[in-house]
């Protein structure tokens, strides 16, 4: 972990790197394969991300298709449907959205929102991409092993997991699911401990904390949760593999399996889950206040107005991180825990709904007297605000421990999380592609593609989720292949369910159309200029687009402002680049002493 | 332009569902109406919220629109506003959780005079265990289970001698009496789900869990498994039979104690449990 | 899960007192202007590879708190026996805080600019640590000689797992030591050395308080301390 800087022993504050003393790359393969650019590092992220998420997408159609359409499909078995559900859990939530968000949006947007040249451990974030992918390989290889990958859900709970009623549980399928996941922990750390650094010690002049955008702050109270919370998880990981490997009994209990007498002896299966819970519910904040700090900057950006309440909004942040540590226990409500811990947790929970309102709150006033540009960012921020805010009202019933006995293992929990965490930040990440993809190819996304993809995928998913909230009420449980013939569940039901696949299987198409415009559009696509949204922060203020390694050519530039001087009374145009010095020193530039660097960003952010 | 009005759609859509559609939960046949109670509560202010939310976001977009000339307005903050929204928020939230912690109590707290019912669950079926005559449950183990005994309750403890064992066949409850339901499982996470009761809980190897409630309603009621316990999840199912005293007492005479599947020389004798019992001791 | 509650109290004391130095309630739209303003809350002068490390044992520090946690959830299950302590630990326990004292002499040298004392401190600490590791192994087989294996007893399991994760911990330092140790040895200059020095040192340090800890929890008097709290609590 150390003497890995390319700094040496010499004391040179990361903000103050020349360009002449970052690691310059030698040949093809260092700069687009072995890459130690955050940029570079970034899109290979975000491309194996997007790549496993495909293979997730696809799953969930098979899956919907089973439930939409039971008994149709042969080659989808129980075991089949076991295994695609806890592949396309798994694989959505750790493999596509926290490496996407942490791994993808981090290292493309710390350095350079920050204004620094990379980040400060450029060889061991490139040795984080790689284990990454490694852990990718390993899950894929655990689809090709004898009987396949595991079925036990994405939970994984034991004692299940591991024992022959379960696909992949006696094969190697569990097996590579737990190496994979410690893995994806070991590589995460490498890159955590970049992204965290590289705000505390990356930042230019004048970037205080206050100054930053709140996608910095999402980003990195997202990372510092993360790297606490894993832990939880490797040591879940690492104590499942004793048990199924060697046969001890840290999760195991005495069981009869099968008529067998099995070997294990006085384990507590709740022990896992409150290790599992301790990472998983951090976890959906890891994912959500990166989303919510990048929608910040969407909102804020094409409303032409600063975030409202912007001091609120890093509170509730830093908030909504800490308490997230101490509502684990939400999620096992009825999985036999001491029943007084109910109290607590549900309180614990519910507290946490208030600084969360307070965001969507500051959200919405941002939009009130703002001067609302309708373009396709903007479209998928307001779709996060009504899909997270859906979401997160359901999260109050689920929270509110009795009203969870009934809903809890229903469709109504299907239907919560998928809002809340699934559908809310994924049209966080379509905004934020649509929004950074021209910086990061110099051309803009194709605006009647975007256009079809986003109301499709906004009222499809709608419409898929929505309803499924119902069916979960009328007390459907999740995680059953078919429902067969159950007296409780009329059959409108079952066409409600007939609905919800075609519904499905339509966003699932209209992601292609995403994925053609991604690369029609490298070639194809509108010539984007420095900044096309006439924002203020420094990622749009870069020695040419894409930025080059080094970012910000010769000199770093210098901050004078906050990130959110949309609209300033008295200025000439509607936004001041962050490090534009202002009336005072017009027509100097905004890089510290020197002249302006050509293409630099003194001509993007000045008075004209 | 159409965003403010899907925005629209939206919420009058989700209400409109909400209202009409067919979807709802399943008539209760237990004494929990209160959780059906802050669940509808919930939905009001929820739904409430969500509807305000929604439709300001349409009018801002509506009314706030990109147009030639328009500059927004420059407002950092207001900390009153943001003051008053906070507490009512506050407000809002406890109003949710108070109803909900009070009816928790109710749920942990279970009667003296329940009866104690004993489901045990394995992949994939159901068996049952009721007290006898003397009104205890013996004990069991897990490493007792064999094809005699396939709840493992111990031979050793008189009290489980009379214990009327029923095995993977349905369940019978007497109506309007209060039972605490403790469940076991002899492998993995399994959750006795029945939706009419509202209650559920999981059953956890290693560990027995209970849950309470009054069976407010004769008739018959499918039990579902709610924790994913391996292929056979789905369609793990079974019967509970809410009867009236009557039917009940009837029911229970036709079942067979522990003492009469293990005992030599029992075989075919129909025994009245309460009578075995006496013999046993 | 007390123990990393506790940990994470102590990890959010020192992140809520740094944001408490960082002006979070100024109102930043009111102070655009010059950069120099408040220096006080610009990036630290501190050595991103020193904070980059302080953050790591923090996530080190996390996970050994969890295993504990887990040791003390698990520990109140029946068939719960304590495991047999080979004295050999007390041994390597000894090797460890020789290894941490080593290394803190080879950071004053490398900052005298002692060559030799530098060189002869570093390899002491390398070798006390592999010294440190044989201890550990031949624990390990001292207990499998009178028939503990991984498998038999949870006390023994989390014995045999914890010291592992430990002692992987204690190698992946051993590489960059190891490396430290070839250039002090080929003769590069203190000077360049001492960062790396500083940053083994502060890892070892760290790595001893850590296995002093685990060492209390898997011995038992962590346990015997809680109680004897509780009581006087009660």
């Amino acid at each position: 972990m150390v003497d890995v800087t390319p700094h040496g022993a010499d004391l040179i504050p990361p903000a103050e790197v020349g360009e002449m003393d970052l690691y310059h790359p030698h040949s093809w393969w260092t700069k687009y394969v072995f890459s130690q650019d955050a940029k570079v590092i970034a899109i290979q992220y975000s491309g194996t991300a997007l790549a496993i998420g495909l293979v997730a997408l696809v799953l969930s159609w098979l899956m919907r298709l089973q439930l939409g359409f039971p008994g149709t499909f042969d080659f989808i078995t129980p075991e089949a449907y076991y295994q695609f559900m806890t592949m396309h859990g798994m694989i959505m939530v750790i493999y596509l959205l926290t490496a996407l968000f942490l791994g993808g949006f981090g290292n493309y947007l710390i350095p350079l929102m920050v204004g620094a040249r990379d980040m400060v451990f450029p060889y061991v974030n490139m040795l984080s991409y790689w284990i990454y992918l490694l852990a990718v390989l390993v899950l894929v290889a655990s689809f090709f092993a004898p009987g396949g990958p595991t079925g036990a859900g994405w939970t994984l709970y034991p004692p299940q997991a591991i024992l022959s009623g379960t696909p992949g549980g006696t094969g190697p399928g569990i097996i590579l699911m737990l190496v994979s996941l410690i893995l994806f922990i070991i590589g995460f750390t490498m890159g955590g401990l970049n992204y965290v650094v590289t705000v505390l010690q990356g930042r230019t002049r004048g970037m205080t904390l206050m100054r930053l955008p709140l996608t910095v702050w999402g980003i990195f109270t997202a990372t510092v949760m993360a790297l606490l919370a894993f832990p939880a998880l490797f040591v879940a990981c690492v104590m499942m593999l004793f048990d199924r490997a060697i046969g001890s009994s840290f999760f195991m209990p005495a069981i009869v399996e099968m008529g067998e007498q099995s070997p294990h002896n006085g384990g507590s299966p709740i022990m896992f889950q409150h290790l599992f819970w301790f990472f998983g519910h951090p976890e959906v904040y890891i994912v959500a206040l990166p989303a919510f700090g990048i929608v910040s900057d969407l909102i804020s950006t094409h409303a032409r107005k600063n975030i409202f309440g912007y001091r609120m909004m890093v509170w509730a942040i830093v908030g909504i991180g800490a308490l997230s540590f101490v509502v684990w226990a939400h999620h096992m409500y009825v999985s036999g825990m001491h029943p007084y811990f109910g109290f607590f947790f549900a309180t614990t929970t519910l507290i946490i709904a208030v600084p969360t309102a307070i965001k969507v709150y500051n959200w919405v006033l941002t939009l009130w007297r703002g001067d609302i540009h309708l373009t396709i960012p903007m479209l998928f921020a307001l779709a996060f605000i009504v899909t997270f805010v859906n979401g997160g009202l359901t999260g109050l019933f689920l929270g509110n421990v009795v009203v969870d006995v009934p809903l809890s293992d229903t469709m109504f929990v299907v239907a919560h999380f998928h809002m809340v965490m699934g559908v809310a930040p994924i049209m966080v990440v379509f905004g934020a592609v649509y929004h950074w993809y021209p910086k990061m190819t110099g051309r803009m996304l194709n605006e009647w593609m975007g256009r079809f993809h986003f109301w499709v995928t906004f009222i499809g998913a709608y419409l898929i989720f929505f309803p499924m909230h119902y069916v979960g009420l009328v007390g459907v449980p999740r995680r059953y292949p078919e429902l067969g013939d159950t007296a409780f569940i009329p059959p409108s039901v079952h066409t409600l369910n007939e609905f919800i696949t075609v519904a499905a299987l339509t966003v699932g198409f209209a992601q292609l159309v995403f994925l053609f415009n991604l690369f029609w559009s490298i070639r194809h696509g509108k010539e984007a200029g420095d900044n096309p949204w006439r924002a203020t922060t420094l990622e749009w203020q870069t020695a040419g687009t894409p930025p080059p390694h080094g970012n910000f050519g010769k000199e770093l530039p210098v901050v004078y402002r906050w990130a959110y001087d949309y609209s300033v009374p008295g200025a000439p145009e509607d936004f001041i680049a962050q490090n534009d010095p202002g009336p005072a020193t017009q027509g100097g530039p905004a890089t510290r002493g020197g002249p302006a660097t050509q293409g630099g960003p003194a001509t993007q952010g000045g008075p004209a | 332009m159409a965003i403010a009005l899907v925005l629209v759609l939206v919420v009058i859509g989700s209400v409109l569902f909400h209202v009409l559609s067919p979807w709802w939960w399943t008539p209760i046949a237990s004494n929990w109406g209160y959780i059906d109670s802050t669940l509808v509560a919930t939905f009001w202010i929820t739904g409430a919220v969500f509807s305000a939310v929604v439709l300001f976001m349409a009018y801002c977009v509506y009314r706030f629109r990109h147009k030639e000339g328009r500059k927004a307005a420059y407002e950092p903050e207001s900390k009153k506003l943001e003051s008053w929204l906070t507490l009512i928020t506050a407000v809002g939230v406890a109003a949710m959780l108070a109803p909900g912690l009070y009816v928790w109590g109710q749920f942990v707290t279970v009667p003296k005079d329940a009866t104690e019912v004993e489901v045990v669950a394995q992949q994939w079926q159901w068996s049952y265990r009721l007290p006898g005559a003397d009104g205890k449950l013996g004990t069991s183990n897990a490493r007792l289970i064999n094809s005699d005994n396939p709840l493992g309750i111990n031979p050793e403890d008189p009290n489980g001698q009379d214990d009327v064992v029923v095995e993977a066949a349905d369940l019978h409850l007497p109506i309007d009496k209060p039972v605490k339901m403790l469940l076991r499982s002899i492998d993995v996470l399994h959750d006795f789900y029945v939706p009419e009761f509202r209650a559920k809980m999981d059953m956890v190897p290693g560990m027995v869990t209970y849950f309470w409630f009054i069976p407010t309603r004769t008739g018959t009621f499918e039990v579902l498994c709610a924790e994913l316990c391996g292929t056979g999840h789905g369609f793990m199912r079974g019967i509970v039979m809410v009867d009236t005293e009557q039917d009940y007492t009837s029911w229970l005479q036709q079942q067979s104690t522990f003492a009469q599947l293990t005992g030599p020389a029992k075989v075919g004798a129909l025994v009245d449990p309460a009578k075995a019992t006496a013999k046993m001791e | 899960m007390s123990a990393i509650l506790i940990f994470l109290a102590l990890v959010m004391a020192v992140a809520g007192w740094w944001l408490a130095r960082q002006r979070l309630m100024s109102k930043p739209w009111l102070e655009a202007g010059p950069v120099n303003a408040f220096p006080a809350t610009e990036a630290s002068l501190l050595h991103p590879a020193k904070l980059g490390l302080g953050v790591f044992l923090a996530v080190v520090g996390a996970l050994f708190a969890l295993f504990i946690s887990a040791y003390f959830m698990r520990m109140v299950y029946a068939d719960w026996q304590a495991a047999p302590m080979p004295w050999l630990l007390w041994l390597n326990t000894g090797m460890l805080v020789l290894a941490s004292v080593a290394l803190q002499c080879a950071v004053v040298a490398a900052h005298k600019g002692q060559v030799d004392n530098l060189r002869l401190a570093l390899l002491v600490g390398a070798l006390t640590s592999v010294a440190f590791l044989g201890g550990q192994l031949l624990a390990w087989r001292d207990l499998a000689a009178n028939g503990y294996f991984a498998a038999d007893n949870p006390a023994v399991s989390f014995f045999y797992l914890i010291t592992a994760m430990h002692g992987l911990h204690i190698i992946g330092g051993l590489l960059v030591l190891g490396r430290t140790n070839v250039r002090a040895w080929r003769g590069e200059r203190p000077a360049k050395l001492t960062l790396t020095t500083e940053l083994c040192a502060m890892y070892w340090h760290v790595l001893l308080v850590v296995w002093l800890v685990l060492f209390a929890v898997l011995a038992g008097w962590a346990a015997d301390f809680v109680d004897i709290c509780r009581q006087l609590l009660s």
